[in-house]
């Protein structure tokens, strides 16, 4: 199936009908295949992994949508696909309306400035050997924005400030802090040339339970005060259902629910998406007692030979003969909620 | 400083009121490190028991002394920097703590098993799977080669593993993480332990593979009636799965309970604020979240009073002059606070 084909009028794209003018980012069709490739001096492709394998979805202006799944289902590469980071193997990214792949350099540059990123790990995403000030200050430098250095040190202490550091921390290095303070530098530095999008990839997976509640709240105040959409890429669900708009579920490269947040997890419509719920423990053992413990049998099979038909249906417990057959599209099930499943 | 064992826990009842028989009591255990920078108290004076078959959590976040703690235990601290400078861990009618090396070896793996968090570093990469295995096995019993490797292909097939046969011949990096813990998993009940130790054995994996691990041995640990201690941070396993919890911060155990006084009944202000700064699943939406404000305390710049009480809510004078210590707040529930009288009445009041 090809970009043009998900495009088809019959298969209608998950979240289309949202006005054109509300829409920030609008992914269309995205494949990403990696190639395997065998022999040391004549590379040949023996096959190919399919990180992403058609993938559709609009984040409107000012909304924070959830990207989830498991190690290896794709939304990493889908974020880094959408921050230019991986060139797609077909399908197409609009920023307000500008596609990305077919921009020059300046273009682009130009519009980088208004996306920016947020990593997991704030140990290996700081240089070491930089400044915290010179850490924030670098994208204000490299693009420009700030010509004068003493406008430069006011910016540096703005951002420090509002992502609630204090100014001294400027002259400090990154070994010097916590991860929580390291994750808050992350943010600043996000923040320094004023994006309107951020890709947040797994921001809070790799801090202390007691710091996960700050860097959240910080990123909810961000929202609101700079008016920013998020794309928040993680896999801890309850986290995801605090922070977020609207969510897609992924699975082996494809989406296979999308929805209204508080809708998914009251509603949830594809087997794979209960499971993933049913799997979360919650923090009450009188609730864990009356709970029913189904786990999922199996494991994720390999991206690079994905089972026929729907990606899903040898770990399904509702799988029919016709699952293994045919690739179910994404169905609107209610207004706003769509599902990629012939049985539900 | 040296700290009493508190009174009142000495006839041990398990989290439903029956009688067990005890098999490991930890017991004011003090774990140092010495750094070029100072002195780091890692473990600072831990007490807590584990009855036959239970399951005990140790809740904390990274730095708490969680992992060290247990660790010591079988005394794999490395040494140096570390050393286990005072307490005893009484199991099976001796402590550990003063057996000599051949003895403590023949403890490791074959009465206390291990699962760490990382298979793969657990795991050796260059021999196959069904050779760490028996080479266990034959360590320790006194079995034959073709006994060992019969019992092998017995314990993949009882943790889940397909084709058992076949796995024996291969190597872990064919393995995928959730397999790979399960091999880690076949091998700590290899010799029929009494209790098994298990450092965040699920922290690296997805949340659908780590309830089926944790499923997996839950189901084995009860049916064989391993004990188990099971460290983690993440608040929703330990309600799972945990019959008894001990709440740590900044190398000491702050709160200790059954999971249902820990979790309906905090009597700490940081296990309380724990509980409250995580969003919950299964709960309405709420607009904010009540983090810890503050960062978790530098070990090696603490001061005389608790540890806790720069980062706490219902810290008074008292708490900035001395360590509180642990005490009953209820029959086997204690407390490191000097306000939990106070911090009761509130929660009494808010509730």
């Amino acid at each position: 199936m090809t970009a043009a084909d998900t495009m088809t009028p019959d298969i209608p794209l998950a979240g289309t009908r949202i006005p054109q003018s509300d829409v920030l980012v609008s992914v269309r069709g995205l494949k990403k295949y990696f190639p395997v490739t065998e022999g040391a001096l004549i590379p040949r492709t023996v096959a190919q992994v399919k990180a992403v394998d058609g993938v559709s979805f609009d984040i409107r202006r000012g909304e924070t949508l959830g990207l989830v799944g498991e190690s290896g289902c794709g939304k990493t590469t889908t974020g880094r696909c959408i921050l230019q980071l991986e060139r797609p193997t077909e399908g197409e990214i609009l920023f307000d309306g500008f596609s990305l792949s077919n921009l020059d350099r300046k273009s682009l540059s130009s519009l980088r400035r208004r996306i920016q990123v947020i990593f997991q790990d704030p140990y290996s995403s700081l240089n070491p050997r930089m400044r915290v000030g010179e850490i924030i200050g670098e994208p204000i430098r490299v693009h420009n924005i700030e010509p004068d250095r003493r406008a430069q040190e006011r910016r540096v202490h703005e951002l420090l400030d509002v992502c609630g550091l204090p100014k001294k921390f400027a002259g400090r290095y990154p070994h010097e802090m916590s991860g929580g303070q390291r994750q808050r530098v992350g943010i600043a530095r996000a923040l320094s040339l004023r994006p309107e999008f951020i890709v947040c990839d797994e921001a809070i997976s790799a801090l202390d339970v007691s710091i996960q509640a700050q860097i959240i709240n910080l990123l909810e105040d961000l929202r609101d005060e700079f008016k920013l959409t998020y794309l928040f890429i993680a896999h801890d669900l309850s986290i995801v259902r605090h922070l977020c708009h609207r969510v897609a579920v992924m699975y082996l490269g494809k989406v296979v629910e999308l929805s209204d947040c508080d809708e998914l997890y009251g509603n949830p419509l594809h087997p794979y998406t209960r499971a993933l719920l049913e799997a979360v423990p919650v923090a009450d053992p009188a609730v864990e007692e009356r709970r029913q413990h189904r786990t999922l049998k199996g494991e994720v099979p390999s991206p690079m030979n994905p089972p026929a038909g729907c990606v899903f249906h040898p770990r399904c417990t509702l799988a029919v003969e016709g699952c293994s057959k045919a690739l179910p599209n994404l169905r609107e099930m209610k207004p706003g909620h769509w599902v990629a499943c012939t049985e539900v | 400083m040296s700290r009493q064992w508190p009174s009142g826990i000495a006839g041990r009842e398990d989290h439903k009121g029956r009688n067990v028989a005890k098999l490991l009591e930890v017991e004011n255990l003090q774990t140092h490190f010495v750094t070029p920078a100072g002195l780091v108290k890692a473990v600072d004076g831990i007490s807590y028991e584990v009855g036959e078959g239970e399951t005990v959590a140790v809740v904390g976040e990274s730095g708490c002394g969680k992992s060290v703690g247990a660790l010591s235990i079988l005394r794999l601290i490395p040494s140096p920097p570390g050393r286990i400078v005072g307490g005893s861990v009484r199991f099976a009618g001796r402590d550990l703590l003063t057996l000599g090396e051949e003895e403590i070896r023949r403890v490791r793996g074959r009465e206390i098993g291990m699962i760490f968090q990382e298979p793969m570093t657990s795991l050796n990469p260059v021999l196959t799977i069904g050779l760490q295995l028996t080479e266990t096995l034959r360590q320790h019993l006194p079995v034959s080669q073709e006994a060992a490797e019969q019992r092998a292909v017995e314990l993949l097939g009882m943790v889940g593993i397909s084709d058992p046969r076949r796995r024996l011949r291969q190597y872990p990096h064919h393995l995928s993480g959730g397999m790979r813990q399960r091999v880690m998993i076949a091998l700590a009940l290899s010799c029929h332990p009494k209790l098994i130790i298990a450092d965040e054995p699920t922290t690296a994996l997805d949340v659908t593979i780590q309830a089926q691990i944790l499923e997996l041995m839950k189901d084995l640990t009860r049916r064989l009636g391993v004990a188990l201690i099971l460290i983690t941070h993440n608040l929703g396993v330990v309600a799972r799965y945990a019959d008894r919890v001990n709440v740590m911060y900044a190398g000491r155990i702050v709160e200790s309970g059954t999971a249902r006084h820990i979790y309906h009944n905090p009597s700490h202000p940081y296990t309380l604020a724990l509980l409250r700064s995580i969003p919950r699943i299964d709960q309405p939406r709420k607009t904010k979240l009540n983090p810890i404000e503050g960062q978790p305390p530098d070990l090696m710049q603490l001061g005389v009073g608790c540890a806790f009480c720069p980062r706490c809510g219902f810290a008074a004078t008292r708490c900035r002059e001395a360590a509180p210590i642990l005490e009953p707040v209820a029959g086997g529930h204690l407390s490191a606070c000097w306000e939990k009288v106070r911090l009761a009445e509130i929660r009494r009041g808010a509730s």
